[in-house]
């Protein structure tokens, strides 16, 4: 049952093309992982590598592509024939069951387990085959107990236990404190060196890709855009090839930021906890002044989310201050309102709608409380909530077989469509975005951003939060970088260079 | 954006989005009749006589139909404090508790205010049986959205603790020595009494309960307080978003659902039995759960399913006498309706006659 004497194979992708209906998630992508190598496969998000190796590893089929297991030809239609070629994953989460010890782990996920177990035989086995691995791990305390590290750890040993020779992990550090990712990646890298296993790694960590990696392979939009040897290439290059070094798109409908211009969102040292309660987000000094678009770059889970919520008030700020329009902030409906601040958070139909309330209604949310005239009112009419929708609806062209269809039957980009039309009608002077575009397709994201454009023409003030750094270079007036829960990095769009962000980004500097 | 062909068409659409939350919950009752004639097969019954015994015990003759008009008015209060916080995304299924404080407050209100004019003494006891209850379900709103705490879970366990509380008052500080064999409070001023509605032999509180599935209606469709609420039940993070006080909207209409349900206490106290005591937890509150989730928490659908649930309940006599059948029987037959009206929620959205979006391919 041990991986003992199997020794890593080379799997090959040859011209792996993926469409989903009309859409190209993956486009003649070939990619060579020789045996007892560890191969980097970088991109940002939405390029194409969790396709890549999900088509790898028989969860999609492939439109076109062929899969080379030790130079042979290999039909992998499914994970588990991807499992009988040695080809295993270890997640980005965890799989393991928290409350089983690691030996039950272990036993439990094998393909052919016994219907009664003889424990004492298994510990036996287990302990043998622990005797090859390169380090101890605790397998008789329940893996709820085990530290990040550790369980990251016993999802290798698992995928080893199992016979599995070819590994893709799935950005395994995502989980991990940087002496955790550096003990894991370490043995990993032994364990290649040793040829007992060959390794794809998803990352967009600069520091582990050059400390670990001896090849890389790069993605952008689906496509191959660069590969070699890691020795070769410095971080920069890698970078370039990954976000794209086109020349930055200033919209030619850009008015110039009048010197005087005043400041509409202050936030000073503002503290909260992240998601985890284990770090905070410290937001130390941001000023964004009306007529100005300032981008927040960042890799997610880097304190985004959370400082989206601390503004929109879904996560109170343990210490600082939030003024808009130099008057204390707190986001409820009545201050936004006030204040003309509108929110656009991402993922709109999970964040920003009713997913079964109808598009009239959901486009309605911002204003049903007020009457013609914008003052409180008590009772609603469904008959002037459909007037308001349907011009907005014509205005913004958000395609919907009717206003009482839920909003839950449109397409992405439409609904992102109705939450601007609800948004950006009216004076807007403080507009907070995050993500807009995501997982949308061309026509819909050149529209949103124009959008976005217009209401800073208009002078708004527009606090971009975005994954996407084309995005960024594209729409803002000045880039911050967040990394760790902070803004580490700014720079004017004019001085803007991909590498320095991307660098700052990844954690360096 | 399709412009629509007709206005028939047009109507067409809008008939088919609205039939599905009728057809559903229709075929759903359809089936757990079905699966409980069955039951009865099994036990050498006859299920034609069964559904002939039911309609004549709740719907054959004019006595019946006051006796399922009786039986309906507190399942029309008690559905209401299902479904009102369901429509914030909350599952309360504790409103037998709000129903017997209720009843306790409006006895010791109807008491302590014996000699007041009737009208006085009526309203203090209507609004006392509300704050009751009020401040029942109101708790179990505050403790789901401030401490977490799972209001299914809660509001089930407050229920007992209500039922307990009753048993105290009864027993103890409220208790007419009087009342020996039955624990009861002090009987209310005959002159609070609500009495019957003019030719007939229902009490007022059918009225009460029709005009409160109304205005809860108005509430939830017409008023900014109803939309505040369905954005919060259909997405309480866009809710947030939008800067709406969702705390607030939470209690405030756990609160009103449970004054509702307390209220179906009062009128138990008032109309039937004339003091507070043991029978008052009579199990309408968890028999508004079934009614709820069978006219899928839309206030004015209420009004029929709690008809049909009374007639079901005033037909259990008579099932005892002609068919030698069980007390319980009539609560197999709920549980029944109720699982297979759990296992229908999965089917909706799935039906392409309900959804116009479907009929057509959009690029």
């Amino acid at each position: 049952m041990s991986g003992q004497g199997l020794s890593a194979v080379g799997v090959e992708a040859v011209g792996m093309t993926m469409r989903f209906g009309g859409f190209t998630a993956l486009e003649d992508v070939t990619v060579r992982v020789p045996a007892g190598s560890f191969h980097a496969l970088l991109g940002e998000n939405g390029a194409g590598k969790s396709t890549l190796v999900k088509c790898m590893m028989g969860f999609y089929r492939p439109t076109s592509g062929q899969m080379l297991v030790e130079d042979r030809e290999a039909t992998i239609d499914s994970p588990r024939d991807a499992a009988s070629f040695g080809l295993g994953m270890v997640y980005q989460h965890f799989t393991l069951v928290p409350s089983l010890t690691g030996a039950e782990n272990l036993v439990i996920s094998r393909e052919k387990v016994p219907a009664v177990i003889d424990w004492r035989r298994e510990r036996k086995d287990l302990a043998t085959f622990m005797e090859t691995m390169p380090f101890r791990l605790p397998l008789d305390v329940p893996v709820r107990e085990l530290a990040a590290g550790e369980k990251q750890k016993l999802e290798i040993v698992k995928q080893l236990y199992l016979g599995r020779r070819f590994l893709v992990l799935d950005e395994p550090t995502s989980v991990l404190t940087p002496g955790e990712a550096e003990e894991v990646l370490g043995i990993v890298r032994g364990m290649t060196e040793a040829a007992r296993l060959t390794v794809l790694m998803i990352s967009h960590k600069f520091p582990e890709i050059t400390a670990f990696a001896d090849d890389f392979t790069v993605l952008r939009k689906g496509r191959l855009t660069g590969s070699g040897k890691v020795a070769d290439h410095d971080r920069k290059a890698m970078a370039a090839m990954m976000i794209g070094d086109q020349p930055i798109a200033t919209l030619d409908q850009r008015k110039p930021v009048a010197p005087d211009a005043a400041p509409v969102l202050e936030v000073k040292g503002v503290k909260a906890p992240d998601r985890s309660g284990l770090k905070s987000i410290e937001i130390a000094d941001l000023t964004i002044r009306s007529g100005e678009i300032v981008g927040i770059a960042g890799i997610s889970g880097n304190g985004q989310k959370e400082f989206f919520e601390i503004l929109a008030g879904q996560r109170p700020p343990e210490t600082g201050a939030i003024a808009v329009k130099s008057k204390a902030y707190g986001a409820s409906r009545r201050e936004s309102r006030a204040l003309n601040v509108r929110y656009i958070p991402e993922e709109p139909l999970r964040n920003a709608c009713a997913p079964r309330m109808t598009v009239a209604e959901n486009m309605a949310f911002r204003t049903f409380d007020l009457d013609s005239e914008g003052r409180p009112a008590r009772w609603i009419s469904a008959g002037a909530i459909r007037r308001f929708a349907a011009d907005l609806v014509a205005r913004f062209k958000v395609k919907t077989a009717s206003l009482a269809s839920p909003i839950q039957s449109l397409s992405g980009g439409n609904v992102q469509r109705a939450v601007l039309a609800r948004e950006l009608t009216g004076r807007v002077d403080l507009l907070i975005v995050a993500n807009p575009c995501f997982g949308l397709d061309f026509s819909a994201v050149a529209e949103i951003r124009a959008r976005i454009m217009k209401a800073r023409n208009e002078g708004a003030a527009v606090l971009l939060i975005s994954e996407d750094l084309d995005e960024l270079l594209e729409l803002s007036d000045r880039i911050l970088v967040m990394s760790d829960g902070a803004l580490v990095y700014e720079t004017p769009i004019a001085t803007a260079s991909v590498q320095t962000i991307g660098e700052h980004m990844a954690g360096h500097h | 954006m399709s412009e629509r062909a007709s206005p028939s068409a047009g109507a067409v659409e809008w008939l088919a989005r609205r039939a599905e939350a009728f057809v559903l919950p229709l075929a759903a009752l359809i089936v757990g009749l079905l699966a409980f004639s069955v039951f009865l097969l099994f036990l050498g019954k006859s299920p034609l006589q069964l559904f002939e015994l039911m309609w004549r015990g709740g719907f054959g003759s004019w006595f019946s139909v006051q006796n399922t008009l009786s039986r309906a008015a507190p399942l029309l209060l008690s559905a209401l404090c299902v479904a009102l916080p369901a429509r914030l995304g909350l599952v309360v299924i504790g409103g037998e508790g709000a129903i017997v404080l209720g009843g306790v407050a409006a006895a010791a209100a109807g008491y302590a205010l014996s000699g007041a004019p009737a009208f006085v003494g009526i309203v203090a006891m209507g609004l006392a049986s509300m704050a009751a209850g009020a401040l029942w379900i109101g708790a179990v709103g505050a403790l789901r959205h401030y401490r977490a705490v799972n209001e299914t879970i809660s509001s089930l366990l407050m229920a007992y603790i209500a039922i307990a509380l009753m048993n105290h008052f009864v027993e103890g500080p409220l208790r007419d020595p009087a009342s020996l064999n039955k624990p009861s409070t002090h009987p209310i001023d005959p002159a609070f009494a609500i009495g019957d509605i003019p030719g007939m032999d229902v009490h007022w509180g059918l009225v009460v309960g029709i005009v409160a599935c109304v205005i809860s209606s108005i509430l939830i469709e017409k008023t900014s307080w109803g939309f505040a609420a369905r954005i919060a039940g259909g997405n309480v993070r866009a809710a947030q978003v939008q800067g709406l006080a969702v705390g607030p909207l939470i209690v405030g209409f756990c609160a009103l659902a449970g004054g509702f349900a307390g209220l179906a206490g009062m009128i138990e106290v008032a109309a039937v039995q004339g003091n507070a005591n043991a029978s008052i937890a009579a199990g309408y509150g968890y028999t508004g759960i079934l009614v709820a989730f069978l006219a899928r928490h839309n206030p004015l659908a209420i009004i029929p399913v709690a008809l049909l649930l009374g007639g079901i309940d005033a037909s259990g006599g008579l099932l005892q006498r002609r068919m030698g059948l069980p007390d319980a029987t009539v609560q197999v037959l709920q549980g029944m309706i109720f699982l297979v009206i759990l296992f229908s929620e999965t089917f909706y959205g799935r039906f392409k006659a309900f959804n116009p979006d479907l009929w057509q391919r959009r690029r």
